[in-house]
């Protein structure tokens, strides 16, 4: 990394400035993923814009009925929020369980859903809540903010800067830790809000994932037995030496029904 | 491109001029020659970088100089008092027999003072949680949770 740059702009307008005028930069927030990518020789930026320096990108404020987010909030911020816990227990719950305690002081929840990670825990909250994510810019609903493996919706130069997320009536995250990383082998993410049910896998596929006939099978009837003949099929999910597409497809529904039993709980 | 970085480190005020890649664990090996904070695994895995920044643990292998700026950085040489004895964490390690090699101790120790100092009732079970960023080849834990759970009330007594 011998021509390396770093920025630490004091506004959301000057950092945004600094990512239009260098095509090759890169935007750090808690760097728990980036400088191990860099370290791996998988990036080479050649500037680190640091929004380390934007108070404003931090903290937790309840909003009506939503919950607000700021896209610098540490994981152990969010686990610890006593509006989180009061509030939408299940995502205190995500964010207590990411990697480990040094790693949740350090890590952002806007950092992870900025990656896309595919075994990451926070996508498949924003999915499953169906969460809106702010930007210096707009606002993007989460269905169609994953793209893909490691690609979102954000432009080269957006600043991803919150995410609000609606307050469920019942909710819960359930997922199987890969045992040494804690990263989801597969993770399912179940709310229910009124007569909507949303079910929202990461883990499994490029990115996280809605699973339209479990949340219809849950939307006749919110129980763990209304998804007792549910199969998923293992066409296109992840396959690594931790886990065929077979078995992963398999954990989806046992997954889903341990959530659903937490949330009535 | 080089940074000038104004930070604290164990109590002094410390003032650098280091390139943009310089990672927080390499400036307090090689720079200020604190050796005592490792270099395990390099991938934020092991833990026995840790450190404390601002009081909160981290991986000092995992973030850069630059992003501590300003900041106060508290390494396994900083916790002793000045008499030269034991940091209560350091004394149970040492009564509960916490560690054999010895290379994941100093990490371990960081970690479990950040743990107890935020979270000063925590049961056996928390603290094996707490502890799961650091990773130990030689003891099989029982002793590094048997000695958290011996310093824990001493420096929860300790606290002004």
């Amino acid at each position: 990394m011998p021509n390396l740059s770093y920025h630490r702009p004091s506004s959301i307008a000057e950092a945004a400035r600094l990512a239009r005028d260098d095509p090759d930069a890169k935007l750090l927030a808690g760097g728990q993923s980036i400088i191990p990518s860099l370290k791996l020789g998988l990036l080479a930026p050649s500037a680190f814009i640091d929004l380390g320096g934007l108070p404003e990108l931090r903290g937790v404020r309840l909003e009506g009925r939503s919950l607000r987010i700021g896209a610098m909030t540490s994981h152990a911020e969010v686990a610890n929020s006593p509006e989180v816990r009061k509030h939408v227990p299940a995502l205190a719950h995500l964010a207590a369980g990411i990697g480990d305690r040094q790693v949740r002081n350090r890590g952002t929840i806007g950092g992870s859903l900025a990656n896309s990670d595919p075994a990451a825990d926070y996508p498949a909250a924003v999915l499953g809540l169906g969460a809106e994510v702010r930007t210096d810019r707009r606002a993007i609903p989460a269905d169609s903010f994953f793209k893909g493996l490691f690609e979102t919706d954000l432009g080269r130069d957006e600043i991803l800067t919150a995410v609000e997320f609606p307050l469920p009536e019942r909710a819960a995250y359930v997922k199987f830790p890969q045992p040494a990383s804690r990263f989801a082998l597969v993770g399912v993410f179940v709310s229910l809000t009124g007569k909507s049910v949303r079910v929202a896998v990461t883990g499994a596929g490029p990115c996280a994932f809605r699973v339209a006939a479990l949340e219809q099978a849950l939307a006749k009837r919110f129980a763990p037995e209304s998804l007792n003949d549910i199969t998923m099929p293992a066409d296109a999910l992840n396959a690594d030496l931790h886990g065929s597409a077979e078995y992963r497809a398999h954990l989806i529904p046992v997954l889903t029904r341990r959530a659903v039993t937490q949330a009535l709980a | 491109m080089s940074l000038q970085i104004r930070l604290r480190v164990n109590n002094n005020a410390v003032t650098a001029d280091v390139s943009p890649d310089t990672l927080l664990v390499t400036f307090l090996r090689e720079h200020q020659h604190l050796t005592g904070t490792h270099v395990g695994c390099d991938t934020a895995s092991c833990g026995a970088c840790t450190v404390l920044v601002d009081g909160i643990a981290v991986k000092s292998c995992n973030i850069l100089l630059a992003q501590v700026q300003g900041c106060e950085i508290t390494t396994i040489e900083g916790i002793t008092p000045a008499d030269g004895s034991l940091h209560p964490m350091q004394a149970a390690f040492k009564a509960c027999h916490g560690l054999q090699c010895g290379f994941c101790t100093p990490g371990m120790i960081m970690s479990a003072i950040d743990l107890v100092t935020h979270h000063e009732h925590s049961s056996e079970a928390e603290i094996r949680a707490g502890l799961q960023g650091n990773l130990c080849r030689c003891t099989g834990y029982h002793n590094i949770v048997r000695a958290v759970m011996q310093a824990a009330p001493i420096m929860g007594g300790a606290k002004s």
